[in-house]
């Protein structure tokens, strides 16, 4: 089991740490500046596949959290925490790179179009899941109270993302809205993109698979602490 | 031949990893009546809430009447009753509201005379019609057995349930406790009052630690013996079970 | 499922808390926000359906939550659970209870709104009825399953509303856009995209928390 825990965060970071350094090159150095938007643009680099990535870990979160439901084990409940604090991250990420890139382009901070408020409300679930299971009375309340939440995040994201949309569109808009793809014409920026997007997929792996360890090992040592107590003598 | 009122296999139930009931088989036949001793955290109130299916197994199985004791079975309840440290009763309502909608819930025939019979039963008659908040304990505590028997029960769980009581109230108890019996109902009690306990039940059970360690018919000669032996089990240095 | 609508409406009857907290919460919520947005001033057109459901929900969050207090004194919940009762069946219950709740509070509210804000009182009024009615719903099925499990946690007051609001927001979008339409004139016909939201999110969240709601229930 220890090899297997090796052997899976060596693989991952030996492709996560290659390509994210290979995607940094390319979006500083390789890649063109954009004719439109200038240096800032590539901030759209990081700020897609990260976006892409926080999404993919909060429907890992809703599967982890129904299959936990369904079947009860801790290494669904594991693997929904997990996802949710590794989706947490990507999802700050998105929420603070949006607006500097934002700035320059537009003016603006914030921009209230439908993909980024969708990630900010995305940003408060993935908040309420993991403060609910901070504060939630002992830990299988707090693993199956998470779970409901899971789900029923997940079914409402889609909605909500709807409602923003309809919300936006209705109002004539303040700002185009197009947030990147209209330029792409360049073939580099295409392959930058995508060697981003797999440096993002890696390191979402990586990350996941070391915090998932990381809840295992420490479930594992709670096993072995309780049958310590008990065949050495209670607290009390 | 009927099926067992309680029927337990390899029942394991733990609490956030720490083990409450490890492995524990056991069988109760309809009618029959249990006492449930044992130490502080042996795990009575939890094998008492796996067969009220308040709790669900972490692993093995449970069944009550045959059927199994999950949420996906409403039907099991109506033949059990559970009596525990809280009452279960709204403090806003008065016992009679209270009873009537648990009566409702449980789809007693002929809900008005059946509470009233069960309120005159407890003794309660007097105080049917003031909030529970300004009841005392032990007049909360007859209402809350009125509530554990308005459904006539084939199983009564009751967990600690001489605990607090002044000797009215114990009179009471006993006494339903026989009309249960008589009418056919399984009872399972856990109590730290070995004579209470055996004086309603002629089988007895220690529970330690996760684990079954004795079960056993006790005849009234066997008491002493029978309270020696509870005793040493208290007693032991807490060890994990063979 | 009709006798524990009947037991909660009981012991509301008997305490008058749910009530009382969502009528004064939801006066209180009006009186600031007429502060913050002046209904006097010419925007009181745009502010009016905002304030209207910012109060909605603020009291709305409390009164649900209240609902589910009751079931911890003396444990009830568990004693509800003893029934043999579909799980489901007591969520509805709750839905049903906190919607009758909130719309009883509104019936209070909803008038004071209208003084405050100076709306005309025409048909455009009667059309905010069952844009109310559906939000109320929608927000009551998500409330009920998340107020049985912040209930049990440790910041219960917080938890409530950290989980709710954001779930929420497409009943607020919702609610906003067609009371402002209704209240600038138009028919109900102009805002069916908005009811479909409603709707679909009410019918969507009832089938979620009936399926669902066990697990926010049992230990």
């Amino acid at each position: 089991m220890a090899m297997a825990s090796r052997w899976g965060d060596w693989v991952l970071g030996a492709v996560a740490g290659p390509t994210m350094l290979a995607a940094i090159y390319m979006v500083f150095v390789y890649v063109p500046t954009d004719s439109a938007q200038g240096i800032v643009q590539r901030i759209f680099y990081f700020h897609v596949p990260a976006a892409i990535m926080t999404f993919v870990a909060f429907g890992l979160v809703a599967l982890a959290s129904a299959m936990f439901l369904w079947r009860g084990t801790r290494f669904w409940d594991r693997l929904a925490h997990s996802a949710a604090e590794v989706g947490m991250l990507f999802c700050t990420l998105v929420l603070v790179t949006g607006p500097i890139w934002a700035r320059p382009i537009w003016g603006t901070w914030w921009t209230w179009d439908a993909r980024l408020t969708t990630t900010l409300i995305l940003w408060l679930i993935y908040a309420a899941y993991l403060m609910l299971r901070e504060f939630a009375g002992n830990a299988d309340q707090a693993a199956r109270y998470a779970a409901v939440l899971g789900i029923v995040g997940s079914v409402d994201i889609p909605i909500i993302n709807r409602a923003v949309y309809w919300w936006r569109t209705i109002h004539p808009a303040v700002l185009v809205t197009r947030e990147g793809g209209s330029g792409l014409g360049d073939p580099r920026m295409q392959a930058t993109l995508l060697v981003s997007f797999v440096a993002f997929a890696a390191l979402l792996f990586w990350l996941l698979w070391v915090r998932n360890e990381s809840a295992r090992l420490h479930d594992e040592i709670e096993r072995l602490h309780q049958r310590l107590i008990v065949e050495h003598g209670h607290s009390r | 031949m009927a099926a067992a009122a309680i029927e337990t296999r390899g029942l394991t139930r733990n609490f956030g990893g720490v083990p409450a009931l490890r492995g524990v088989d056991f069988t109760l036949a309809p009618g029959e009546a249990v006492a449930l001793f044992g130490p502080n955290g042996a795990g009575k109130s939890t094998l008492l809430r796996l067969c009220a299916t308040l709790l669900r197994p972490s692993s093995g199985s449970v069944k009550i009447f045959g059927a199994d004791g999950g949420s996906g079975n409403p039907q099991v309840r109506r033949r059990t009753g559970f009596l525990s440290h809280q009452s279960f009763l709204y403090p806003d309502l008065t016992p009679m509201e209270n009873l009537s909608f648990y009566a409702r819930m449980f789809g007693v025939a002929d809900p008005p005379h059946r509470v009233h019979d069960v309120i005159e039963q407890v003794g309660l008659v007097g105080w049917a019609n003031r909030p529970v908040r300004t009841l005392s304990r032990g007049l909360e505590q007859r209402c809350a057995l009125a509530r554990a028997l308005l459904h006539e029960p084939d199983l009564l769980l009751l967990d600690e349930p001489f605990t607090g009581l002044d000797v009215n109230a114990s009179a009471i108890l006993r006494a339903v406790l026989d009309t249960a019996h008589r009418r056919g109902a399984a009872l399972v009690m856990t109590t730290h009052d070995v004579a209470q306990g055996l004086a309603s039940c002629r089988r007895a059970v220690i529970l330690a630690r996760g684990k079954l360690v004795w079960d056993g018919a006790v005849a009234s000669e066997a008491r002493d013996e029978f309270e020696r032996r509870l005793l040493a089990v208290m007693q032991q240095p807490p060890r994990a079970a063979a | 499922m009709l006798a524990l609508l009947w037991k909660d409406l009981q012991i509301e009857f008997r305490t008058k808390e749910t009530l009382a907290s969502l009528l004064m919460l939801g006066l209180l919520t009006l009186l600031i926000l007429s502060f913050a947005f002046d209904p006097m001033s010419e925007l009181r057109g745009e502010a009016a359906p905002a304030v209207l459901w910012v109060a909605l929900i603020f009291a709305g969050v409390l009164g649900i939550n209240r609902s589910f207090l009751t079931e911890r004194e003396n444990e009830c919940l568990q004693g509800v659970l003893l029934c043999p009762v579909d799980r489901g069946s007591i969520y509805l219950a709750k839905v049903v209870g906190n919607v009758i709740f909130m719309v009883t509070a509104q019936l209070i509210v909803g008038p004071i709104f209208v003084f405050f804000f100076n709306l005309p009182l025409s048909w455009a009024l009667a059309r905010l009825i069952p844009i109310v009615l559906l939000g109320l719903i929608g927000f009551a099925a998500v409330g009920s399953l998340f107020a049985a499990i912040s209930v049990r946690t440790r910041a219960r007051e917080v938890m409530l509303p950290l989980l709710l609001l954001p779930m929420v927001v497409p009943v607020l979008i919702g609610g906003v856009k067609a009371s402002a339409r209704v209240l600038a004139g138009k028919a109900l016909g102009d805002v069916s995209q908005w009811l479909n939201l409603l709707l679909g999110f009410d019918a969507l969240f009832l089938v979620v928390g009936w399926l669902v709601f066990e697990y926010a229930v049992e230990e």
